[in-house]
């Protein structure tokens, strides 16, 4: 079975086309970065895919609606997306990772501040939990974005851009916590801009631009040809 | 001035006033942090039009019919505001500053078309509402506290103001966790399948009640400046979102007293013959307190 199964999935913003008839599939188990071009549609793919966006066609998770799936299923933001002077301390931000069990008024206990707490220490990002977030750095708000996923022991993991503006040790950071999840058999997928470090931190990849191009494996769809006919031509410089 | 005369003449201004400045203060926390501060501003322009409309369909100045109105002009605007944001994709500011010159410009012609303006609606009502005349006539001894039937006489003003701040309490109590995950980020909110829609406009409608029951009792001035001031002060005071909202609502108790003996003695203590508006100057004492949290913010 597919951890995500799209069909047809059509986007619009304004009179642009953000998606067309895009369809494909994201493997169960395996580490998935989806590629492309400025303005292909990645981040777009993993909002309408969740709803998060107006958008026609059809999306499965794990062989059923999103709204059946929905605690298998955790979604990790773009960093730049909320405002970071928010007043919230970094373990509150986490703990958000918890209301689908906590509900409205379910009593936050103490097992749940410790699991809160083990995210974060599986971010590196423990001894921060009393912080306030603006107080932390690019990278660091990046783990926190992480931990709160974390929180929410999904077997599912869809992540915008979650190397963007980040220093390299966050970088190596979060692609060790993303690779133990798929060990565990979870299921990874990240918008990824950096051509060059595909194939050492991802199994697969999805080549988008508006519609899907190609599905595979790394070393049969990561080619330098398919990535020609991705980026038109304007291949960024692979090292 | 004797005790009871406090009782009769000043305890329940300042009840009103406290209440009215708690209802507003509540909703506003979230106002701000969503970046919709004027959005009071904005609701309490917008229910001019609704109670020209609640005047003209009742003939008259019944406070229910024109209360309805406003709430329906305020209900109005703020589905107009959301969707010019949404669908329009104009920026939050411009799709409020739109939205509300334009309805207070029709309440401004219906008003003159339809000679309403010659009766109880005017412009200085609006600002200052009328605070001062919110007194309990019946208070003549103290088993006025004790008798029901005496209770009853008691500005009505009084139980819609405190009904209204009970509701919203109520509610941000049991709607905390949700609205500071939609406040803080709404991409996660969805991805969780919260009502993001129905949570947003709960917002907007609770800072429409507590604004319309405010309008009517201590007027747009008070209204605006409760709505945003005592939110702005606490959010300069702390990194923490609940003890800003409880800080908020002690600025804003804070605000509601002080102003309110500043205004009714502050002029005499300074040898001035006559007293100022109340709820002028319980506007202005916020506005002080968050410009020495600002200062200290600063420091």
């Amino acid at each position: 079975m597919k951890a995500v199964e799209f069909q047809g999935l059509e986007v619009q913003y304004g009179d642009m086309p953000a998606l067309r008839d895009a369809s494909g599939s994201f493997e169960t188990a395996a580490m998935t970065a989806i590629v492309g071009p400025n303005g292909a549609g990645k981040s777009t793919l993993l909002k309408a895919a969740l709803g998060l966006i107006p958008s026609t066609g059809r999306v499965a998770f794990f062989g059923k609606p999103l709204a059946e799936m929905r605690a298998r299923v955790a979604y990790v933001p773009q960093r730049a997306s909320v405002d970071w002077d928010f007043p919230v301390r970094v373990i509150d931000v986490v703990v958000q990772g918890l209301y689908r069990e906590l509900g409205l008024l379910g009593r936050l206990r103490l097992s749940h501040r410790r699991r809160a707490l083990d995210c974060l220490e599986r971010v590196g990002m423990a001894d921060y939990a009393s912080r306030q977030i603006g107080a932390l750095s690019g990278g660091q708000q990046q783990r926190v974005f992480l931990a709160r996923a974390l929180a929410q022991n999904a077997d599912l993991y869809l992540l915008d851009e979650p190397f963007a503006g980040v220093d390299a040790a966050t970088e190596s950071a979060i692609i060790a916590v993303l690779k133990s999840l798929r060990d565990q058999g979870r299921s990874v997928v990240a918008v990824h801009h950096d051509l060059a470090t595909v194939p050492a931190y991802f199994d697969r990849v999805l080549l988008l631009n508006r519609h899907v191009q190609a599905e595979g494996p790394v070393a049969e769809t990561f080619t330098p040809e398919a990535l020609a006919r991705l980026y038109g031509g304007l291949l960024p410089q692979l090292s | 001035m004797s005790a009871l005369d406090f009782l009769a003449f000043s305890a329940p201004p300042m009840l009103i006033a406290l209440l009215a400045a708690l209802a507003c203060a509540l909703p506003g926390n979230f106002l701000l942090l969503r970046r919709q501060a004027l959005l009071g501003d904005a609701i309490s322009h917008v229910v001019l039009p609704g109670i020209v409309l609640g005047f003209l369909l009742t003939g008259g100045a019944s406070t229910p019919a024109m209360m309805a109105g406003a709430a329906l002009a305020a209900l109005a605007a703020a589905a107009l505001i959301e969707l010019l944001q949404r669908s329009a994709r104009l920026d939050p500011g411009v799709a409020m500053g739109a939205t509300f010159t334009a309805m207070f410009a029709l309440g401004v012609l219906a008003l003159e078309l339809s000679g309403a303006g010659a009766v109880h609606l005017d412009v200085e009502h609006a600002l200052y509402g009328n605070l001062e005349s919110l007194i309990w006539f019946d208070a003549t001894d103290w088993s006025a506290l004790i008798t029901p039937a005496t209770l009853a006489t008691l500005p009505p003003e009084l139980f819609r103001m405190a009904a209204t701040l009970a509701l919203l309490a109520a509610l941000c109590w049991l709607f905390w966790r949700p609205l500071v995950i939609l406040t803080f980020d709404e991409g996660f909110a969805r991805s969780l399948g919260l009502p993001v829609r129905l949570l947003s406009a709960g917002i907007v409608a609770a800072a429409t009640l507590a604004a319309v029951a405010a309008f009517a009792a201590v007027g747009s001035i008070l209204t605006i400046a409760m709505l945003i001031c005592p939110p702005a002060a606490a959010r300069l005071c702390t990194h923490r979102l609940g003890p800003q909202v409880a800080l908020s609502l002690v600025f804003a108790a804070a605000s509601a007293l002080i102003g309110y003996v500043l205004g009714g003695y502050g002029p005499l203590w300074l040898g001035l013959p006559a007293s100022v508006s109340a709820a002028g100057m319980i506007a202005t004492t916020s506005g002080l307190i968050l410009a020495t949290a600002a200062l200290w913010h600063k420091r």
